[in-house]
């Protein structure tokens, strides 16, 4: 759907260097990276908002390396919305559809401001709108023109916590229901383990990595990776409440976390599709089971040993490879060699869900 | 109430001055002429072909300077070009030039024996004691005003708000007229107020190009040194009390609309 071929371009400090990207129809893809590696650069470039240097893109089959970006029929929506603070809400939607016989028209504002619930808002001009209503109404304005692909930059970015954990629950229903091939660019890796497909990582003009995302997660193809993303065990799977459950709707509950080969009693706030992570340090390791408070004693196989200065870094394979960090003394003490069988043991809140 | 500090006090001692001499001399003038005589110089053929000749000539200078000096303006907030420095700097120099001067300068182009006076004359066009003539000399001493005003309100519109518009569907032009425009207009409008009034009021140089028809400040000028002050006065009063009510009103409406004063 979107393909680009050795794309590059500069513009003032910035960079991008031969960057080839496929994202398939109906793709949710996330690009993420740090601030500065160019991201929203790329996503720009996509829109035909900046001209590329050298290489090729393509949206549904055309080459549109030389289309002026109001032909492109791309859904633009940047961090900051920027809404035109000179229309309504109505006619901020109502947009990119002037070319539209006015009872379409009609119809489109009416189908996208119920599907982000901006009925309401219609007539209410754009200043003192909340973020959240601001983003739902950049949504609806990019959305009705009904563009090829949807383009996000960093779009949760602005909003508070609390809000932004609603909107990426509203972003993937939205997905779900429209089916429109997304780039979503963010420098949050758990917002882009939440929402993405696939996704690629940047640094500094370039994509380092693109693949599935526990795949990027699990395997880091670079000292950089490792670092940026700062977090290991990381696993994708379903969230199932447990049976005999008692506590309150809208409050943290019992759960099982199933990713296929790997079952974790977890404290969950919502059941579906999710993520977990344990952090290394939250693993306890041990060659006979303990008999302790900790609900997740899983075991498996030592893969891989590495030293690395007052941390030794094992891999150990209870269904899906674990990353834990033991200090010196607790390994020599442990006595571990390459295929030792041992205990991994952690609680049930040591599991981080989103 | 909290007592003003020594820096207020001594601040508005010496701000109230300038007000007082901005003040005393338009004050003292209005008040001076008699509500006779300013009905007599009405009644005067001359004095209202003047007064509407000044006014139908800062309007056309206004609009052509609309036409190219909001164009240049957004070039100049949007665009990094070779040579931009110079031109912004150049926008301002009929600012700092004595407009004697500036009328010599428009003489040396526009005379009939120079390169514009030749080409324009093809279109029928004299700018030698002419109304054109007070056109361009309107022009030249005024369009820095609203090239400026205009760039400042194109720099306060992100950028970025433009290419949401491309990408649903706007070209560059359109962009510019759904987008840029209507969020800088008051800057522009402000801009073009300012470059209209500077006409109104301009003398030196429109009195090197074009002595006969005469403008109102001409005029002013000579009934002031053939008859004296009395004949002067009322006519100088009505080139600013018709100045001023325009003035505010259009301030009023460029006001109003924000609640917040743009320049």
């Amino acid at each position: 759907m979107i393909r680009l071929v050795n794309v590059s371009s500069a513009a003032g400090a910035f960079a991008l260097r031969s960057i080839s990207l496929e994202v398939s129809t109906g793709e949710y893809f996330v690009l993420l990276g740090p601030t500065g590696a160019g991201k929203t650069l790329l996503l720009e470039t996509i829109a035909g908002l900046r001209a590329v240097s050298s290489g090729e893109i393509w949206i549904a089959g055309e080459n549109v390396t030389a289309v002026a970006a109001e032909r492109r029929r791309v859904g633009f929506m940047y961090q900051d919305y920027l809404l035109f603070p000179h229309l309504t809400v109505r006619r901020n939607i109502a947009f990119g559809i002037r070319h539209e016989p006015p009872e379409e028209a009609q119809q489109r504002i009416a189908r996208v401001s119920q599907l982000l619930k901006l009925d309401h808002l219609l007539d209410r001009r754009i200043a003192g709108l909340s973020g959240g209503e601001q983003q739902r109404i950049a949504l609806a304005r990019a959305l009705a023109p009904q563009p090829r692909v949807l383009l996000l930059d960093e779009p949760l970015a602005a909003l508070d916590p609390q809000t932004r954990r609603q909107v990426r629950r509203e972003l993937l229903a939205l997905h779900d229901e429209l089916q429109m091939t997304t780039i979503h660019v963010t420098h949050d890796f758990e917002e882009a383990l939440a929402l993405a497909d696939r996704l690629a990582v940047m640094n500094a003009g370039e994509i380092v990595q693109a693949g599935q995302p526990d795949e990027v997660f699990r395997r880091p193809a670079s000292q950089f990776l490792a670092g940026f993303l700062g977090i290991e065990n990381i696993f994708r799977g379903r969230i199932t409440r447990c049976a005999g459950d008692q506590s309150a709707a809208g409050e943290a509950f019992n759960a099982v976390f199933d990713s296929g080969p790997l079952k974790l009693s977890v404290v969950a706030e919502r059941e579906g599709a999710a993520c977990v992570a344990i952090r290394p340090e939250e693993i306890t390791v041990s060659k006979e089971p303990l008999h302790s408070s900790a609900l997740n004693n899983l075991a498996g196989v030592v893969k891989h040993i590495e030293k690395s200065g007052p941390l030794v870094r094992l891999t150990i394979d209870p269904g899906l490879p674990f990353l834990v960090a033991l200090t010196v003394q607790s390994f020599e003490a442990l006595q571990l060699d390459t295929g030792a069988n041992v205990w991994l043991s952690f609680k049930a809140t040591a599991v981080h869900v989103f | 109430m909290k007592r003003p500090t020594p820096l207020t006090l001594i601040f508005s001692l010496l701000g109230a001055c300038v007000v007082v001499f901005l003040l005393a001399p338009l004050v003292k003038m209005i008040l001076s002429a008699q509500s006779g005589s300013l009905a007599e110089a009405l009644a005067d053929a001359e004095v209202r072909r003047s007064i509407l000749l000044t006014l139908v000539c800062a309007t056309w200078a206004t609009v052509f300077g609309a036409l190219t000096g909001v164009p240049l303006a957004y070039l100049l907030a949007r665009k990094i070009f070779p040579g931009k420095h110079l031109i912004e700097a150049l926008v301002d120099v009929p600012i700092v030039i004595p407009h004697p001067v500036a009328g010599i300068a428009l003489l040396l182009v526009f005379g009939r024996q120079f390169l514009g006076g030749r080409f324009f004359s093809h279109f029928g066009l004299s700018f030698i004691g002419s109304v054109p003539g007070i056109v361009i000399a309107m022009l030249f001493v005024s369009a820095s005003f609203l090239v400026n005003a205009s760039r400042d309100g194109f720099r306060q519109v992100d950028p970025r708000l433009e290419n949401v518009a491309r990408t649903l569907g706007y070209g560059p032009l359109r962009t510019f007229f759904s987008v840029s425009l209507p969020l800088s207009w008051r800057n522009v409008l402000s801009g073009g107020i300012m470059m209209w009034a500077r006409a109104i009021s301009e003398f030196g140089a429109i009195v090197i190009i074009t002595y006969n028809p005469k403008v109102a400040s001409v005029l002013i000028y000579d009934r002031f040194t053939t008859y004296g002050l009395t004949y002067a006065l009322p006519l100088a009063v009505i080139l600013i009390l018709l100045t001023l009510v325009v003035f505010a009103v259009l301030r009023t409406i460029s006001y109003r609309s924000t609640g917040v004063p743009t320049t």
